[in-house]
Protein backbone atom coordinates (compact mmCIF):
# COMPACT_ATOMS: atom_id res chain seq x y z
CA UNK A 1 0.00 0.00 0.00
CA UNK A 2 1.35 3.32 -0.50
CA UNK A 3 1.56 5.81 1.72
CA UNK A 4 -0.15 9.11 1.92
CA UNK A 5 1.66 12.09 1.32
CA UNK A 6 0.20 15.92 0.87
CA UNK A 7 0.59 17.42 -2.52
CA UNK A 8 2.25 20.68 -2.75
CA UNK A 9 4.66 23.28 -5.06
CA UNK A 10 8.37 22.66 -5.58
CA UNK A 11 10.21 23.99 -3.28
CA UNK A 12 12.43 25.92 -5.39
CA UNK A 13 9.45 27.89 -6.84
CA UNK A 14 8.29 28.16 -3.18
CA UNK A 15 12.11 29.96 -2.43
CA UNK A 16 12.57 31.93 -5.69
CA UNK A 17 9.00 33.47 -4.99
CA UNK A 18 10.39 34.84 -1.85
CA UNK A 19 13.04 35.95 -3.26
CA UNK A 20 11.49 37.79 -6.12
CA UNK A 21 8.69 39.33 -3.59
CA UNK A 22 11.17 40.84 -1.23
CA UNK A 23 13.30 42.20 -4.50
CA UNK A 24 9.93 43.60 -6.02
CA UNK A 25 9.68 45.56 -2.60
CA UNK A 26 12.65 48.49 -3.71
CA UNK A 27 10.96 49.67 -6.89
CA UNK A 28 7.39 49.20 -5.39
CA UNK A 29 8.66 51.18 -2.35
CA UNK A 30 10.38 53.94 -4.13
CA UNK A 31 7.06 54.26 -5.93
CA UNK A 32 5.22 54.27 -2.34
CA UNK A 33 7.50 56.78 -1.65
CA UNK A 34 6.92 59.14 -4.25
CA UNK A 35 3.16 59.18 -4.64
CA UNK A 36 1.38 58.03 -1.83
CA UNK A 37 -0.15 59.55 1.35
CA UNK A 38 2.45 60.05 3.47
CA UNK A 39 -0.21 59.13 6.19
CA UNK A 40 -1.21 56.24 4.44
CA UNK A 41 2.31 55.07 3.56
CA UNK A 42 3.13 55.53 7.31
CA UNK A 43 0.27 53.10 8.74
CA UNK A 44 1.40 50.76 5.66
CA UNK A 45 4.73 50.91 7.36
CA UNK A 46 4.10 50.52 10.76
CA UNK A 47 1.63 46.97 9.73
CA UNK A 48 5.09 45.41 8.83
CA UNK A 49 6.43 45.93 12.61
CA UNK A 50 3.52 44.76 13.83
CA UNK A 51 3.70 41.48 11.92
CA UNK A 52 6.84 41.07 13.06
CA UNK A 53 6.46 41.68 16.75
CA UNK A 54 3.29 39.67 16.92
CA UNK A 55 4.71 37.00 14.80
CA UNK A 56 7.68 36.74 17.11
CA UNK A 57 5.63 37.17 19.94
CA UNK A 58 3.67 34.12 18.84
CA UNK A 59 6.23 32.41 18.56
CA UNK A 60 6.68 32.49 22.76
CA UNK A 61 3.30 32.59 23.64
CA UNK A 62 1.24 30.79 21.08
CA UNK A 63 3.83 28.44 19.56
CA UNK A 64 5.54 27.39 22.71
CA UNK A 65 2.47 28.22 25.08
CA UNK A 66 5.42 30.58 27.33
CA UNK A 67 3.58 33.76 28.45
CA UNK A 68 5.47 36.34 27.72
CA UNK A 69 4.72 40.02 28.56
CA UNK A 70 8.68 41.18 27.78
CA UNK A 71 8.32 41.55 23.84
CA UNK A 72 8.35 45.24 24.36
CA UNK A 73 11.80 44.98 26.58
CA UNK A 74 13.05 43.36 23.99
CA UNK A 75 12.04 45.74 21.02
CA UNK A 76 13.45 48.67 23.19
CA UNK A 77 16.74 46.52 23.54
CA UNK A 78 17.09 46.35 19.25
CA UNK A 79 15.70 50.16 19.04
CA UNK A 80 17.98 51.70 21.22
CA UNK A 81 21.11 49.73 19.72
CA UNK A 82 20.29 50.95 16.42
CA UNK A 83 19.19 54.27 17.11
CA UNK A 84 21.77 55.04 19.03
CA UNK A 85 24.26 53.39 16.69
CA UNK A 86 23.34 55.06 13.39
CA UNK A 87 22.99 58.58 15.30
CA UNK A 88 26.09 58.51 15.78
CA UNK A 89 27.88 57.41 12.38
CA UNK A 90 25.29 58.93 10.66
CA UNK A 91 27.32 60.96 8.66
CA UNK A 92 29.53 57.77 7.88
CA UNK A 93 26.45 56.40 6.06
CA UNK A 94 26.29 58.04 2.90
CA UNK A 95 25.40 56.19 -0.94
CA UNK A 96 25.92 52.59 -1.22
CA UNK A 97 26.85 51.81 2.44
CA UNK A 98 23.76 53.39 3.89
CA UNK A 99 21.51 49.94 3.18
CA UNK A 100 24.46 47.61 3.82
CA UNK A 101 25.21 49.06 6.83
CA UNK A 102 21.18 49.29 7.74
CA UNK A 103 21.17 45.84 7.09
CA UNK A 104 24.31 45.42 9.62
CA UNK A 105 23.34 47.36 12.20
CA UNK A 106 19.36 46.03 12.07
CA UNK A 107 20.65 42.52 12.87
CA UNK A 108 22.68 43.33 15.09
CA UNK A 109 19.99 45.11 16.99
CA UNK A 110 18.28 41.97 16.97
CA UNK A 111 21.37 39.95 18.09
CA UNK A 112 21.79 42.11 21.40
CA UNK A 113 18.39 41.70 21.94
CA UNK A 114 18.75 37.76 21.44
CA UNK A 115 21.65 37.75 24.09
CA UNK A 116 19.45 39.47 26.59
CA UNK A 117 16.84 37.04 25.80
CA UNK A 118 19.09 34.01 26.28
CA UNK A 119 20.28 35.98 29.87
CA UNK A 120 16.65 36.54 31.21
CA UNK A 121 15.42 33.61 29.25
CA UNK A 122 17.35 30.63 31.29
CA UNK A 123 16.55 31.70 34.60
CA UNK A 124 12.91 33.04 34.26
CA UNK A 125 11.57 29.88 31.31
CA UNK A 126 11.74 27.32 34.80
CA UNK A 127 8.60 29.12 35.92
CA UNK A 128 5.08 28.77 34.47
CA UNK A 129 2.02 30.63 33.35
CA UNK A 130 1.49 33.36 35.33
CA UNK A 131 4.69 33.73 36.84
CA UNK A 132 6.82 33.62 34.07
CA UNK A 133 4.29 36.26 32.75
CA UNK A 134 5.03 38.47 35.64
CA UNK A 135 8.55 37.81 35.38
CA UNK A 136 8.87 38.92 32.01
CA UNK A 137 6.95 41.66 32.70
CA UNK A 138 9.49 43.31 35.01
CA UNK A 139 12.40 42.85 32.80
CA UNK A 140 10.24 45.12 30.28
CA UNK A 141 9.92 47.74 32.71
CA UNK A 142 13.61 47.48 34.26
CA UNK A 143 14.83 47.45 30.58
CA UNK A 144 13.00 50.93 30.72
CA UNK A 145 13.67 52.08 33.67
CA UNK A 146 17.87 51.29 32.74
CA UNK A 147 17.02 53.37 29.67
CA UNK A 148 15.44 56.18 31.58
CA UNK A 149 18.64 56.60 33.55
CA UNK A 150 21.62 56.79 30.36
CA UNK A 151 22.69 59.71 28.85
CA UNK A 152 24.98 57.95 27.05
CA UNK A 153 27.92 55.56 27.25
CA UNK A 154 31.30 57.15 26.22
CA UNK A 155 30.76 59.43 23.32
CA UNK A 156 27.30 57.46 22.07
CA UNK A 157 24.33 59.53 22.94
CA UNK A 158 21.25 57.73 24.67
CA UNK A 159 19.04 60.22 25.43
CA UNK A 160 17.87 59.51 28.35
CA UNK A 161 14.61 60.61 29.69
CA UNK A 162 14.42 63.17 27.15
CA UNK A 163 14.49 60.91 24.59
CA UNK A 164 16.97 59.90 21.77
CA UNK A 165 15.98 62.30 18.64
CA UNK A 166 17.40 63.15 14.65
CA UNK A 167 17.68 59.63 14.30
CA UNK A 168 18.77 59.10 10.49
CA UNK A 169 15.03 58.05 8.72
CA UNK A 170 15.63 55.08 6.71
CA UNK A 171 13.05 52.98 7.46
CA UNK A 172 10.68 52.73 4.37
CA UNK A 173 7.94 50.41 2.92
CA UNK A 174 10.92 47.80 1.82
CA UNK A 175 12.63 47.64 5.07
CA UNK A 176 9.57 47.01 6.80
CA UNK A 177 7.89 44.74 4.36
CA UNK A 178 11.52 42.61 3.90
CA UNK A 179 11.93 41.81 7.69
CA UNK A 180 8.01 40.78 7.64
CA UNK A 181 8.59 38.46 4.88
CA UNK A 182 11.49 36.67 6.63
CA UNK A 183 10.51 37.16 9.76
CA UNK A 184 7.34 35.26 8.79
CA UNK A 185 9.14 32.65 6.55
CA UNK A 186 11.81 31.44 8.99
CA UNK A 187 9.61 31.15 12.21
CA UNK A 188 7.14 29.67 9.82
CA UNK A 189 9.49 27.35 8.39
CA UNK A 190 10.79 26.21 11.54
CA UNK A 191 7.92 25.10 13.31
CA UNK A 192 6.11 23.39 10.27
CA UNK A 193 9.23 21.31 10.09
CA UNK A 194 10.65 17.78 11.84
CA UNK A 195 12.83 20.51 14.07
CA UNK A 196 10.30 22.41 14.75
CA UNK A 197 7.60 20.26 15.69
CA UNK A 198 8.68 20.13 19.38
CA UNK A 199 7.68 23.36 20.12
CA UNK A 200 3.96 22.74 19.80
CA UNK A 201 4.90 19.36 21.70
CA UNK A 202 6.28 22.03 24.62
CA UNK A 203 3.15 23.72 24.96
CA UNK A 204 0.73 21.04 24.55
CA UNK A 205 2.36 18.88 27.39
CA UNK A 206 5.79 19.35 28.67
CA UNK A 207 6.29 15.84 30.87
CA UNK A 208 5.29 13.89 27.69
CA UNK A 209 7.82 16.32 25.34
CA UNK A 210 10.32 15.66 27.98
CA UNK A 211 9.59 11.65 28.23
CA UNK A 212 10.04 11.79 24.47
CA UNK A 213 13.69 12.97 24.62
CA UNK A 214 12.82 16.84 23.79
CA UNK A 215 15.02 18.95 25.52
CA UNK A 216 12.05 20.64 26.64
CA UNK A 217 14.20 24.04 28.12
CA UNK A 218 16.41 24.09 24.99
CA UNK A 219 13.73 24.69 23.21
CA UNK A 220 11.65 27.63 25.41
CA UNK A 221 15.20 29.08 25.19
CA UNK A 222 15.12 28.77 21.34
CA UNK A 223 11.58 30.55 20.92
CA UNK A 224 12.46 33.00 23.58
CA UNK A 225 15.55 34.21 21.58
CA UNK A 226 14.42 33.87 18.14
CA UNK A 227 11.33 35.68 19.06
CA UNK A 228 13.37 38.64 21.06
CA UNK A 229 16.22 38.52 17.79
CA UNK A 230 12.86 39.67 15.49
CA UNK A 231 11.73 42.13 17.99
CA UNK A 232 14.93 43.84 17.99
CA UNK A 233 14.67 43.81 14.39
CA UNK A 234 11.16 45.49 14.56
CA UNK A 235 12.65 47.87 17.42
CA UNK A 236 15.71 48.74 14.77
CA UNK A 237 13.08 49.53 12.33
CA UNK A 238 10.83 51.51 14.32
CA UNK A 239 14.01 53.93 15.67
CA UNK A 240 14.61 54.67 11.70
CA UNK A 241 11.11 55.53 11.03
CA UNK A 242 9.78 58.05 13.24
CA UNK A 243 13.79 59.30 13.85
CA UNK A 244 12.43 59.63 17.80
CA UNK A 245 12.98 57.24 20.65
CA UNK A 246 11.62 57.24 23.95
CA UNK A 247 11.88 54.56 27.17
CA UNK A 248 8.51 55.50 27.52
CA UNK A 249 7.16 54.31 24.08
CA UNK A 250 8.40 50.35 25.54
CA UNK A 251 6.54 50.30 28.34
CA UNK A 252 3.98 47.16 28.98
CA UNK A 253 1.12 48.64 27.63
CA UNK A 254 3.18 48.32 24.26
CA UNK A 255 3.95 44.24 25.31
CA UNK A 256 0.34 44.08 26.13
CA UNK A 257 -0.66 45.51 22.75
CA UNK A 258 1.43 42.63 20.97
CA UNK A 259 0.03 40.31 23.25
CA UNK A 260 -3.44 41.50 22.18
CA UNK A 261 -2.45 40.85 18.14
CA UNK A 262 -1.18 37.21 19.48
CA UNK A 263 -5.05 36.35 21.31
CA UNK A 264 -6.44 37.98 18.88
CA UNK A 265 -5.40 36.26 15.89
CA UNK A 266 -5.58 32.92 16.97
CA UNK A 267 -2.38 31.75 19.58
CA UNK A 268 -0.07 29.33 17.72
CA UNK A 269 -1.34 30.52 13.99
CA UNK A 270 1.23 32.53 12.45
CA UNK A 271 -1.41 33.52 9.46
CA UNK A 272 -3.83 34.67 12.91
CA UNK A 273 -1.23 36.90 14.36
CA UNK A 274 -0.87 39.25 10.74
CA UNK A 275 -3.92 39.60 10.14
CA UNK A 276 -4.24 40.14 13.58
CA UNK A 277 -1.57 42.77 13.22
CA UNK A 278 -2.85 44.44 10.47
CA UNK A 279 -6.30 44.74 12.24
CA UNK A 280 -4.94 46.24 14.65
CA UNK A 281 -3.07 48.82 13.22
CA UNK A 282 -5.55 49.78 11.08
CA UNK A 283 -8.46 49.70 13.64
CA UNK A 284 -7.20 52.69 15.55
CA UNK A 285 -6.55 54.56 13.03
CA UNK A 286 -9.98 54.28 11.28
CA UNK A 287 -11.34 55.29 14.95
CA UNK A 288 -9.52 58.47 15.14
CA UNK A 289 -12.17 60.19 13.98
CA UNK A 290 -14.54 59.11 17.22
CA UNK A 291 -12.06 60.94 18.82
CA UNK A 292 -12.14 60.78 22.86
CA UNK A 293 -14.02 57.09 21.96
CA UNK A 294 -11.30 56.10 20.57
CA UNK A 295 -9.78 53.24 23.23
CA UNK A 296 -13.34 52.89 24.41
CA UNK A 297 -14.68 51.59 20.89
CA UNK A 298 -11.04 49.82 20.50
CA UNK A 299 -11.71 48.01 23.42
CA UNK A 300 -15.28 47.30 23.24
CA UNK A 301 -14.47 45.44 19.93
CA UNK A 302 -11.77 43.53 22.13
CA UNK A 303 -14.17 42.21 24.22
CA UNK A 304 -16.63 41.27 21.78
CA UNK A 305 -14.24 39.20 19.65
CA UNK A 306 -13.24 37.67 22.65
CA UNK A 307 -16.74 36.22 23.44
CA UNK A 308 -17.40 35.57 19.60
CA UNK A 309 -14.41 34.00 19.15
CA UNK A 310 -12.37 33.09 22.23
CA UNK A 311 -10.08 31.25 20.17
CA UNK A 312 -9.41 34.23 17.80
CA UNK A 313 -9.61 35.19 14.03
CA UNK A 314 -7.95 31.87 13.18
CA UNK A 315 -7.14 29.56 16.11
CA UNK A 316 -4.36 27.34 16.03
CA UNK A 317 -5.15 26.79 12.31
CA UNK A 318 -3.26 28.46 9.23
CA UNK A 319 -4.73 29.68 6.31
CA UNK A 320 -2.17 27.87 3.86
CA UNK A 321 -2.66 24.57 5.75
CA UNK A 322 -6.01 23.77 4.04
CA UNK A 323 -6.94 20.24 4.35
CA UNK A 324 -4.61 18.16 2.95
CA UNK A 325 -5.11 16.41 0.23
CA UNK A 326 -4.08 12.78 0.30
CA UNK A 327 -1.78 11.25 -2.71
CA UNK A 328 -0.41 8.35 -3.67
CA UNK A 329 2.92 8.81 -3.30
CA UNK A 330 5.31 7.54 -5.72
CA UNK A 331 8.82 8.63 -6.84
CA UNK A 332 7.06 11.76 -8.76
CA UNK A 333 6.10 13.29 -5.70
CA UNK A 334 9.15 12.71 -4.05
CA UNK A 335 11.20 15.96 -3.36
CA UNK A 336 7.72 17.70 -3.01
CA UNK A 337 7.23 19.52 0.26
CA UNK A 338 4.98 22.78 1.57
CA UNK B 1 23.80 -8.99 32.68
CA UNK B 2 19.92 -7.63 32.05
CA UNK B 3 19.17 -4.62 29.99
CA UNK B 4 17.70 -2.81 32.79
CA UNK B 5 19.00 -3.31 36.37
CA UNK B 6 17.61 -1.88 39.50
CA UNK B 7 19.48 -1.95 42.87
CA UNK B 8 17.96 -1.22 46.42
CA UNK B 9 15.47 1.76 45.19
CA UNK B 10 14.30 4.20 47.23
CA UNK B 11 12.90 7.30 48.19
CA UNK B 12 11.31 9.43 50.87
CA UNK B 13 8.72 12.32 50.27
CA UNK B 14 9.13 14.22 53.17
CA UNK B 15 8.32 11.71 55.86
CA UNK B 16 6.65 9.52 53.92
CA UNK B 17 8.89 6.25 52.54
CA UNK B 18 7.08 5.72 49.38
CA UNK B 19 9.57 3.04 48.16
CA UNK B 20 12.35 0.58 49.78
CA UNK B 21 14.71 -1.83 48.70
CA UNK B 22 12.88 -1.96 45.14
CA UNK B 23 15.12 -5.04 43.49
CA UNK B 24 14.52 -5.80 39.44
CA UNK B 25 15.65 -6.50 36.39
CA UNK B 26 14.61 -6.64 32.72
CA UNK B 27 16.01 -7.97 29.75
CA UNK B 28 15.21 -7.69 25.87
CA UNK B 29 12.02 -9.34 24.49
CA UNK B 30 10.65 -9.88 27.90
CA UNK B 31 7.47 -8.51 29.38
CA UNK B 32 7.23 -8.33 32.80
CA UNK B 33 4.02 -6.74 35.36
CA UNK B 34 4.57 -4.26 38.12
CA UNK B 35 1.44 -4.82 40.32
CA UNK B 36 -0.34 -4.11 43.97
CA UNK B 37 -3.33 -2.10 45.40
CA UNK B 38 -3.60 1.85 44.85
CA UNK B 39 -0.98 3.74 46.90
CA UNK B 40 1.38 1.10 46.98
CA UNK B 41 4.67 3.04 44.62
CA UNK B 42 4.13 1.55 41.32
CA UNK B 43 3.95 4.74 39.36
CA UNK B 44 6.76 6.48 41.70
CA UNK B 45 8.90 3.33 40.27
CA UNK B 46 8.39 4.32 36.78
CA UNK B 47 8.94 8.14 37.75
CA UNK B 48 12.48 7.21 39.05
CA UNK B 49 13.42 5.14 36.38
CA UNK B 50 12.09 7.67 33.95
CA UNK B 51 14.13 10.50 35.72
CA UNK B 52 11.09 12.15 36.79
CA UNK B 53 12.08 11.66 40.65
CA UNK B 54 15.98 10.93 42.25
CA UNK B 55 15.59 8.37 44.45
CA UNK B 56 16.91 9.07 47.70
CA UNK B 57 18.75 5.40 47.51
CA UNK B 58 19.60 2.65 45.27
CA UNK B 59 20.32 2.64 41.33
CA UNK B 60 19.01 2.51 38.27
CA UNK B 61 21.49 1.01 35.64
CA UNK B 62 20.85 0.86 31.84
CA UNK B 63 23.06 -1.79 29.97
CA UNK B 64 25.50 -1.58 32.93
CA UNK B 65 25.71 2.45 33.10
CA UNK B 66 24.23 3.93 35.80
CA UNK B 67 21.11 6.82 34.76
CA UNK B 68 20.02 7.77 38.03
CA UNK B 69 19.89 11.25 38.14
CA UNK B 70 19.47 11.88 34.61
CA UNK B 71 16.26 13.95 33.52
CA UNK B 72 13.64 12.12 31.61
CA UNK B 73 14.48 13.77 28.16
CA UNK B 74 18.09 12.12 28.37
CA UNK B 75 16.65 8.67 29.34
CA UNK B 76 14.46 8.45 27.10
CA UNK B 77 17.18 8.91 24.77
CA UNK B 78 19.38 6.29 26.33
CA UNK B 79 16.66 3.95 25.40
CA UNK B 80 13.93 3.99 27.51
CA UNK B 81 9.98 5.08 26.58
CA UNK B 82 7.39 5.14 28.87
CA UNK B 83 3.19 6.22 28.47
CA UNK B 84 1.45 7.43 31.22
CA UNK B 85 -1.62 6.39 33.64
CA UNK B 86 -3.68 9.51 32.94
CA UNK B 87 -2.62 9.58 28.60
CA UNK B 88 -0.42 12.39 27.46
CA UNK B 89 -0.74 13.22 23.95
CA UNK B 90 -0.08 16.17 22.27
CA UNK B 91 -3.75 16.83 22.29
CA UNK B 92 -3.95 19.76 20.02
CA UNK B 93 -1.76 18.16 17.67
CA UNK B 94 -2.72 15.50 14.60
CA UNK B 95 -2.50 12.29 15.29
CA UNK B 96 0.64 12.18 12.57
CA UNK B 97 2.60 14.90 14.55
CA UNK B 98 2.53 12.83 17.86
CA UNK B 99 4.36 10.22 16.40
CA UNK B 100 6.67 12.54 14.25
CA UNK B 101 7.93 14.06 17.26
CA UNK B 102 8.88 10.44 18.15
CA UNK B 103 11.18 10.56 15.66
CA UNK B 104 12.28 13.90 16.23
CA UNK B 105 15.58 13.06 18.18
CA UNK B 106 16.78 11.28 14.86
CA UNK B 107 16.44 15.05 12.12
CA UNK B 108 20.30 15.37 11.07
CA UNK B 109 19.72 18.14 8.79
CA UNK B 110 20.80 21.47 10.16
CA UNK B 111 19.08 24.74 10.95
CA UNK B 112 19.65 26.39 7.64
CA UNK B 113 18.47 23.21 5.93
CA UNK B 114 14.94 23.06 7.48
CA UNK B 115 14.68 27.38 6.39
CA UNK B 116 15.63 26.55 2.92
CA UNK B 117 13.56 23.42 2.79
CA UNK B 118 17.10 21.69 1.35
CA UNK B 119 17.21 18.26 -0.51
CA UNK B 120 17.73 16.34 2.41
CA UNK B 121 15.30 18.00 4.87
CA UNK B 122 12.90 17.15 2.16
CA UNK B 123 14.07 13.54 1.83
CA UNK B 124 14.30 13.43 5.88
CA UNK B 125 11.24 14.58 6.84
CA UNK B 126 9.61 12.19 3.87
CA UNK B 127 11.35 9.23 5.62
CA UNK B 128 10.46 9.97 8.81
CA UNK B 129 6.64 10.13 7.56
CA UNK B 130 6.46 7.16 5.93
CA UNK B 131 7.90 5.34 8.94
CA UNK B 132 5.61 7.13 10.90
CA UNK B 133 2.73 6.09 8.88
CA UNK B 134 3.79 2.73 8.66
CA UNK B 135 3.72 2.55 12.34
CA UNK B 136 -0.15 3.63 12.67
CA UNK B 137 -0.70 1.38 10.13
CA UNK B 138 0.37 -1.29 12.70
CA UNK B 139 -1.69 0.29 15.42
CA UNK B 140 -4.90 1.16 13.65
CA UNK B 141 -4.81 4.48 13.44
CA UNK B 142 -3.61 5.49 10.06
CA UNK B 143 -7.52 6.46 9.05
CA UNK B 144 -7.25 9.08 11.70
CA UNK B 145 -3.91 10.37 11.00
CA UNK B 146 -4.75 14.14 10.16
CA UNK B 147 -6.92 14.20 13.36
CA UNK B 148 -6.45 15.82 16.41
CA UNK B 149 -4.93 13.18 18.85
CA UNK B 150 -7.83 14.82 21.83
CA UNK B 151 -10.75 13.59 18.58
CA UNK B 152 -9.82 10.04 19.33
CA UNK B 153 -11.78 7.71 21.06
CA UNK B 154 -9.98 6.56 25.01
CA UNK B 155 -8.67 3.32 23.63
CA UNK B 156 -7.33 4.69 20.15
CA UNK B 157 -5.90 7.87 22.50
CA UNK B 158 -4.23 4.67 24.68
CA UNK B 159 -3.21 2.83 21.51
CA UNK B 160 -1.38 5.71 20.36
CA UNK B 161 0.84 6.83 23.34
CA UNK B 162 2.31 3.79 22.41
CA UNK B 163 2.87 4.13 19.28
CA UNK B 164 4.42 7.29 20.48
CA UNK B 165 6.51 5.62 22.83
CA UNK B 166 7.70 3.40 20.49
CA UNK B 167 9.28 6.23 17.99
CA UNK B 168 11.58 7.07 19.71
CA UNK B 169 12.79 3.85 18.96
CA UNK B 170 13.34 2.72 22.77
CA UNK B 171 15.40 -0.86 24.16
CA UNK B 172 12.41 -1.12 26.92
CA UNK B 173 8.83 0.33 26.92
CA UNK B 174 7.10 0.85 30.27
CA UNK B 175 3.67 1.10 30.01
CA UNK B 176 1.58 2.51 32.84
CA UNK B 177 -1.63 1.09 33.57
CA UNK B 178 -2.15 0.50 29.67
CA UNK B 179 -5.51 -0.65 29.78
CA UNK B 180 -7.55 1.53 32.27
CA UNK B 181 -10.81 2.16 31.06
CA UNK B 182 -10.81 0.23 28.25
CA UNK B 183 -13.74 -2.17 27.17
CA UNK B 184 -13.00 -5.73 27.32
CA UNK B 185 -13.05 -6.13 23.41
CA UNK B 186 -10.17 -3.31 23.81
CA UNK B 187 -8.31 -5.17 26.25
CA UNK B 188 -8.02 -8.42 24.22
CA UNK B 189 -6.69 -6.31 21.36
CA UNK B 190 -4.37 -4.44 23.47
CA UNK B 191 -3.24 -7.98 24.73
CA UNK B 192 -2.53 -8.60 21.37
CA UNK B 193 -0.75 -5.68 20.55
CA UNK B 194 1.53 -5.26 23.19
CA UNK B 195 2.54 -9.65 22.39
CA UNK B 196 3.37 -8.48 18.60
CA UNK B 197 5.15 -5.21 19.96
CA UNK B 198 7.42 -7.26 21.78
CA UNK B 199 7.87 -9.94 19.13
CA UNK B 200 8.56 -7.36 16.22
CA UNK B 201 10.43 -4.51 17.78
CA UNK B 202 12.59 -6.86 20.16
CA UNK B 203 12.16 -4.90 23.11
CA UNK B 204 11.82 -5.54 26.84
CA UNK B 205 8.20 -4.62 27.98
CA UNK B 206 7.70 -3.52 31.91
CA UNK B 207 3.79 -2.80 32.81
CA UNK B 208 1.94 -1.44 35.52
CA UNK B 209 -1.53 -2.91 34.98
CA UNK B 210 -4.63 -3.55 37.53
CA UNK B 211 -6.48 -6.05 35.36
CA UNK B 212 -5.74 -9.18 36.77
CA UNK B 213 -7.03 -11.10 33.65
CA UNK B 214 -4.20 -9.69 31.83
CA UNK B 215 -1.04 -9.09 33.61
CA UNK B 216 -1.34 -12.97 34.43
CA UNK B 217 -1.81 -14.09 30.68
CA UNK B 218 0.90 -12.27 28.82
CA UNK B 219 3.59 -11.24 31.57
CA UNK B 220 6.53 -13.98 32.31
CA UNK B 221 6.99 -12.31 35.37
CA UNK B 222 5.45 -10.43 37.90
CA UNK B 223 6.62 -8.07 40.89
CA UNK B 224 3.65 -7.18 43.84
CA UNK B 225 4.44 -3.88 45.70
CA UNK B 226 2.73 -2.93 48.81
CA UNK B 227 3.37 -0.47 50.93
CA UNK B 228 6.64 0.61 48.82
CA UNK B 229 7.59 -2.88 49.60
CA UNK B 230 8.14 -5.64 47.50
CA UNK B 231 6.07 -8.42 48.55
CA UNK B 232 6.43 -10.73 45.79
CA UNK B 233 8.65 -11.73 42.48
CA UNK B 234 7.17 -14.87 40.56
CA UNK B 235 5.65 -16.55 37.44
CA UNK B 236 1.73 -15.22 37.51
CA UNK B 237 0.96 -18.61 38.51
CA UNK B 238 3.00 -18.52 41.76
CA UNK B 239 1.77 -14.48 41.91
CA UNK B 240 -2.16 -16.03 42.32
CA UNK B 241 -1.31 -18.27 45.43
CA UNK B 242 0.94 -16.17 47.40
CA UNK B 243 -0.76 -15.76 50.80
CA UNK B 244 1.22 -12.39 51.23
CA UNK B 245 -0.47 -10.99 47.78
CA UNK B 246 -4.11 -12.21 48.26
CA UNK B 247 -3.76 -10.51 52.13
CA UNK B 248 -2.43 -7.32 50.06
CA UNK B 249 -5.34 -6.94 47.81
CA UNK B 250 -7.89 -8.64 50.13
CA UNK B 251 -7.25 -8.27 53.45
CA UNK B 252 -6.11 -10.99 55.71
CA UNK B 253 -8.52 -13.46 56.72
CA UNK B 254 -10.14 -13.42 59.82
CA UNK B 255 -10.05 -16.63 62.16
Amino acid sequence: MPALRRKSVPVWTVNSAIVILIAALWPISSAFDKYMDNYVLDVLIRMGFAIILAVSLNLINGITGQFSLGHAGFMAIGAYTGGVLLKHYQNDLVGMILPVAFVGVTVLGGITAAMVGLVVGIPTLRLRGDYLAIATLGFGEIIRVVLNQIESIGSFEVGGSAGLHDIPHIANFFWSGAWAIVCVVVIARLVYSAKGKPFFAVREDEIAAGAMGIDTTNYKVAAFVIGAFFAGVAGVLSATLSGNLDPGDFNFVKSIEIVVMVVLGGSGSITGSILAAILLTYLPEQLRSFQDWRLVIYALLLIVMMLVRPEGLLGNRELWRVRRTRVASDAANRGLAV
Amino acid sequence: MAMLEIKNLGIDFGGLRALTGFDFALDQGELVGLIGPNGAGKTTVFNIVTGVYSPSAGDVQLRGASITGKKPYQVNRLGIARTFQNVRLFGGLSVLDNVLIGFNRSVAHGFLGTLVRSRKHQMEEHAQEDQAIELLREFDLVDRMDDLARTLPYGSQRRLEIARALATAPRILMLDEPAAGMNPQEKTDLMELIHSVRDRFQIGIWLIEHDMTLVMSICQRITVLDHGETIAVGSPREIQDNDKVIEAYLGKAEV
